[in-house]
């Protein structure tokens, strides 16, 4: 009882006695009643929180799986098949993490466009942005490992043409890829071990996302305006509006999410992963899923050796090098682009590279999900729009050059040269006088 | 203002690079479009239409291709008494053991046994099938981009071979399997399977039938899932209604 006077005032009861020992209470409190949110937050905004209620879902879908999934090649792909046939409600949960793997890559890629688009990357967001890229990678990690789980015929070649990249290294590139199999070519140690770090990542992930978001507590969300909060007009608790904006966008999310589980559910799969991994036959196309088919563009990109003087970068590696790179150079971005204002909407040079940065990154998946030799084109509205025959390649050539040509030269340049519409004073003045006024 | 800028290059850039309609170009091999009672929103099963389609696997197909991740019992979905089946899957023969005297024994499928294959491995079914190896169906229809409409062309489409076209011995032309060199000699011509309620036998009929039996062989799920569906978007559109009315109600004093 001596205990509940030690107490913080606001606090009584159970809660008193618990928050004594534990500041949940006030830590809640602090984070949701009292954290400055900016008032001018669109609904791009929304991503985050969308990304980590699908983390969410995915780890609770995931342990439902894994306690009916049997993680040896000989068993893999029929016991997935009775997760769908005889375990009950075992497709609802298996459609809801097979669709929820590209729903977290969508909500997770608009979120890193929007941080491109409104320059959250820039001081003091630094490191959150940083993390924002680990966390990135883990996935990439997690779900082509997830993707190989079922041993289906994308499963297999996927994972052999994936791990085969590593043998590219120089001098330990060999050794690499068998201490990575545990054996000599992609079989049960390989399938064994993917199951275990599948189960793994998500884990790692949540620890990432934890810091994450303590980075964000500290100095705020970023906003459309880009301008730090300067009064207390500028902002709104989170709680309660940013959790109820949060949940409507969810309701929005989850229709889009149920729509292709149970009406489409297969709808951005591979038909050949419904075949079971057959080592002796080859599919005619391995193609990897839609989410990594820009990186899978660049990794094809370099066709050529690039010779350094004393020694040469052969193709694959060339193209390994890309490919890691192209996420790599997420991480410095901070110092490539050290332009001093943040939200595009007031730079009007940057705001057009912003946008052509993202059809080369569409076009990047276009030409990944083409064979190299095919002649280039995209699907608009129905119509079949064609260049001269010109083959992908040549395109995933140009757009890879454009993707770090983006990065490593023109955010540089736009740093020194792009001037900048005048900033509003504060985030409650274009907010209390309209534009135009 | 910005969108209006882009319009004009937007559509020079269009008419330059002369679009084509998706469908007309590629040189890939089109599928043609059926009907399906499976399909869409409220596609249910035609319980009649799988029984035919059953029983064209059951008197066709299944000498060569197997229906492994099906068992017996899942007939029952197709409106088949535990009797029927029963009497069904004791025509087949399954190994079990050990026996109280450690013996390996051979006895009738039971409803809960798995659909016996017609070969014990891959290796029979090379060796009895000129070195192709007819694939499982349990799966076809999902393993195969838009699978059903696949299959009933495929079942349709041994059409005569173009001339000049070159074809090895023992291996026949179809207009949409990929190459058109399918090792499978015509499956399926009219009048093959006589049905007991009546419906006429042509090779068109059959088709349908016996994909409609194996896309409910792949998702027997679909029913299920599509009326799940559509009560969880129902409820989803409610629920979404009211938390943009909070939400705005909510926001209402926020200037």
């Amino acid at each position: 009882m001596s205990d509940s006077s030690a107490a913080p005032t606001q606090y009584t009861g159970l809660k008193g006695w618990i928050e004594y020992r534990l500041p949940v209470f006030s830590f809640m409190d602090h984070e949701l009643n009292h954290y400055p949110t900016p008032k001018n937050l669109n609904y791009w905004w929304n991503f985050g929180s969308l990304a980590g209620i699908t983390l969410v879902v995915m780890i609770l879908t995931g342990i439902l799986l894994a306690m009916n999934y049997s993680g040896d090649t000989k068993l893999a792909f029929q016991s997935v098949e009775r997760i769908m046939r005889d375990v009950n409600g075992g497709w609802l949960i298996r459609y809801i993490h097979m669709n929820g793997a590209s729903m977290f890559f969508m909500v997770v890629y608009i979120h890193i466009f929007r941080g491109l688009y409104y320059g959250s990357y820039k001081p003091p967001r630094e490191l959150l942005w940083m993390l924002g890229c680990v966390i990135l990678l883990l996935m990439m990690a997690t779900a082509f490992m997830g993707y190989v789980l079922p041993w289906g015929q994308m499963s297999f070649w996927g994972a052999t043409v994936i791990t085969n990249l590593f043998s590219a290294l120089p001098l330990i590139g060999e050794d690499l890829v068998i201490w990575l199999w545990g054996g000599f070519s992609v079989d049960n140690p390989t399938l064994t071990r993917f199951f275990a770090l599948h189960f793994l990542m998500p884990f790692m992930i949540v620890g990432v996302v934890v810091l994450h978001i303590v980075a964000l507590h500290k100095h705020g969300s970023n906003n459309p305006l880009g301008i730090d909060i300067k009064s207390k007009k500028d902002s709104i608790p989170f709680h309660p509006y940013y959790t109820i904006k949060d949940l409507y966008g969810l309701g929005l999310f989850a229709l889009v999410w149920a729509g292709f589980v149970f009406f489409s559910p297969n709808y951005l799969g591979h038909p050949d992963n419904y075949i079971m991994a057959d080592p002796m036959v080859t599919p005619a196309h391995i193609v990897p899923e839609w989410y990594f088919l820009p990186f899978y563009a660049i990794l094809r990109a370099v066709t050529f050796d690039i010779p350094l003087g004393l020694f040469t970068i052969d193709a694959k590696l060339g193209g390994v090098l890309a490919m890691f790179g192209a996420v790599g150079v997420l991480f410095v971005l901070p110092w490539l682009d050290r332009h001093p204002v943040r939200s595009a909407s007031f730079r009007p040079i940057y705001r057009w590279a912003f946008w052509f940065f993202v059809l080369v990154c569409l076009g990047l998946g276009q030409t990944g999900a083409l064979q190299p030799d095919e002649p280039f084109y995209f699907i608009l509205l129905g119509m079949r729009i064609e260049f001269f025959g010109i083959h992908s390649v040549v395109f995933a050539q140009l757009f890879t050059v454009w993707y770090f040509f983006h990065f490593v030269a023109l955010l540089p340049l736009l740093s020194k040269i792009e001037r900048a519409k005048g900033l509003p004073k504060s985030i409650s003045e274009p907010v209390l006088r309209p534009a135009g006024a | 203002m910005n969108l209006k800028k882009l319009t004009a290059p937007l559509l020079l850039t269009l008419c330059l690079l002369a679009p084509i309609p998706a469908q007309a170009a590629g040189g890939a091999i089109v599928l043609p479009e059926y009907e399906w009672s499976f399909s869409g929103v409220f596609g249910t099963y035609d319980k009649p239409q799988l029984q035919r389609g059953f029983q064209v696997y059951k008197e066709v197909c299944s000498s060569c291709h197997g229906l492994t991740l099906k068992s017996y019992r899942n007939l029952s979905d197709l409106g088949y008494s535990d009797e029927e089946i029963k009497a069904f899957a004791s025509q087949f023969e399954v190994w079990d053991g050990p026996n109280d005297e450690g013996d390996m024994f051979k006895r009738p499928a039971l409803p809960s046994d798995k659909f016996v294959p017609p070969f014990p491995n891959k290796n029979a079914a090379r060796a009895a099938n000129n070195g192709a190896y007819p694939p499982d169906m349990s799966l076809i229809i999902k393993a195969r981009p838009d699978g059903a409409n696949y299959l009933k062309a495929l079942l349709m489409g041994y059409d005569p071979a173009p001339e000049g076209f070159e074809l090895p011995a023992g291996v026949s032309y179809n207009s949409y399997f990929p190459g058109h060199k399918i090792a499978m000699a015509q499956p399926l011509t009219d009048g093959q399977v006589t049905y007991a309620d009546g419906t006429p036998n042509t090779l068109d009929q059959m088709s349908s039938d016996v994909t409609a039996f194996l896309a409910w062989a792949a998702e027997p799920e679909m029913e299920e899932r599509k009326q799940t569906g559509v009560r969880v978007m129902l409820f989803l559109i409610v629920l979404t209604g009211l938390l943009y009315l909070l939400k705005k109600r909510i926001w209402s004093s926020v200037h």
